[in-house]
């Protein structure tokens, strides 16, 4: 084919160009759907109970991600500081993942258990009552703010289907979770479903730091 | 790359995986080749192709610099090689057999061989010697620094709800062994709230009886009625005088020291809510001898010669 027909064909030129960029797609992502360590979730890691999927609603809007990281690099300094470096397998239920790729604040990948529930709600509202130096947000109305229990089951199964789709070896809400949803979240506010679900952040893998 | 990053649910996407980027490195080499043939009907090579652009601009008709081809024939011949020795085709491990596991446990390991002596030499020491010990001392407050100053602050002097690790007051004891064991299992404080059994009236009345205890200036009606309602409900934690228990984390409520604030609406807040303080477990975050040391470095703080 010569040069000139393709120069001068932009549908053919765009069709050609599709291609050669699709293969860069094509070997370094199509095979994660297929490969282990991203389709079988780690040992002890479930999908996210009620109020803490919840939660990370509330973590995905308040854009906590901006800030935190959730993924510890395999380097001894960072194993040192967060414990064990993530896993693939770890965040088969993360739908978007919470990787981030920026740390102003620290990685919260095993952040779970770390600190008290107390701790948190202080640091939450005002966090330069607990570190001075902090330059996080205070999110006091998180504290105010009542969960709303009637999205949730819609949440629930539109998570089923995104992990039917991705992880073969996950295992979906039952119909029974999914119906006592709404109770688990009455009269719970913002700030006890982030709590929530930092507190069981990571907490399926334990090693020494 | 982990193990388990070379198992796929089938061979065909490993072979998918090689077969695509073996075939586009040999379809760059090809390109290379035949992009660089004369064809027929093209200018001859330094002469203008006959394009014109802006009325005088022209376009010879010259190879590429040799230099920047060489360039293309390295990238290949490198990826090549790298994809021979590191892993990338699939299946294929690669010479080296390298993975990201195994390089940080080698960073680990190397770590290990250089600090392990240094820990197990001061895990024989016991805790309060460790603690006249300056270079001890040292390596405490850095770990201190990094694991507990976000609750109990970088000088170790708390705040709400978070106790004074400097002034010799202690919820579950101050010996070595007892701050030791705080670090290693965590502690869970359990203030019940009050409220809902005796009443706000109530709750006030404690209250005025418990700042008395400390000898401030109280309501001395309330307090003698306070008095009554806390010999019935308190003392099984708190004890009969008010010095409360360590063996149960129960403050001492005589000496003016406050956890969560001795102002009377804090102390009301506290009888009628209850309190639920809790320090997390650390055995499985540092270890028996980092924790050693953050005991010694804890200790040494109320006990300065």
């Amino acid at each position: 084919m010569s040069h000139e027909v393709v120069e001068k064909n932009v549908g053919l030129l765009a069709v050609i160009i599709f291609l050669v960029v699709s293969v860069g797609g094509l070997v370094e992502i199509v095979p994660l759907f297929f490969l282990k360590s991203t389709t079988q979730p780690v040992e002890g890691v479930e999908p996210y109970s009620p109020l803490r999927l919840a939660g990370r609603d509330i973590y995905i809007r308040e854009g906590c991600y901006v800030c935190h990281s959730q993924m510890i690099r395999p380097f001894r300094a960072e194993t040192e500081r967060y414990g064990h470096y993530s896993v693939a397998g770890e965040f088969v239920y993360d739908h978007p993942f919470q990787w981030g790729s920026k740390r102003t604040g620290p990685d919260l990948a095993r952040v779970g258990g770390r600190y008290s529930d107390q701790w948190h709600r202080i640091h939450l509202i005002n966090p330069r009552d607990v570190v001075p130096d902090s330059v996080m947000p205070g999110f006091p109305w998180l504290a105010k703010n009542k969960l709303d229990p009637s999205l949730i089951q819609r949440k629930m199964r539109v998570m089923n289907k995104l992990i039917s789709m991705t992880c073969n070896g996950c295992r979906t809400y039952t119909e029974e979770e999914i119906a006592n949803a709404p109770k688990q979240l009455e009269g719970k506010t913002e700030m006890d479903a982030l709590i929530a679900y930092l507190q069981g952040l990571g907490t399926d893998i334990k090693t020494r730091r | 790359m982990n193990d388990a990053d070379f198992i796929f649910s089938s061979d065909f996407w490993s072979w998918w995986i090689i077969a695509l980027t073996l075939g586009n490195i040999l379809a760059c080499w090809w390109l290379l080749i035949w992009t660089s043939k004369p064809r027929p009907g093209e200018a001859a090579v330094g002469e203008v192709t006959g394009h014109v652009w802006d009325e005088t601009l022209e376009e010879y008709n010259n190879p590429l610099p040799r230099w920047w081809l060489w360039l293309f024939n390295i990238t290949i011949v490198f990826a090549l090689v790298y994809l021979t020795l590191y892993p990338g085709l699939g299946k294929y491990r690669g010479i080296l057999g390298w993975t990201e596991e195994k390089q940080w446990q080698a960073e680990v390991d190397a770590a290990k061989k250089r600090y392990e002596p240094i820990f197990a030499r001061y895990a024989k020491v016991p805790v309060a010697a460790l603690a006249k010990d300056p270079d001890a001392v040292k390596i405490g407050r850095r770990l201190f620094l990094n694991y507990c100053a976000v609750c109990h602050g970088s000088d170790a002097g708390g705040g709400p709800g978070f106790p004074n690790l400097t002034d010799n007051d202690w919820l579950h004891g101050g010996t070595p062994e007892a701050i030791e064991k705080t670090i290693l299992d965590g502690r869970q404080g359990a203030m019940p709230a009050w409220e809902p059994i005796l009443g706000k009236d109530g709750v006030d009345k404690v209250a005025e009886y418990v700042m008395s205890l400390s000898g401030r200036p109280v309501d001395q009606a309330k307090a003698a009625e306070g008095k009554k309602i806390f010999q019935q409900n308190c003392v099984a934690c708190h004890g009969p005088d008010g010095k409360g228990n360590q063996a149960i984390g129960a403050p001492n409520l005589t000496d003016n020291i406050w956890l969560y604030g001795g102002s009377p609406g804090t102390i009301r807040k506290t009888i009628a809510k209850g309190r639920n303080g809790r320090m997390p477990a650390h055995r499985d975050f540092l270890g028996e001898e980092k924790v050693h040391l953050l005991a010694a470095y804890v200790y040494s703080l109320s006990h300065k010669q």
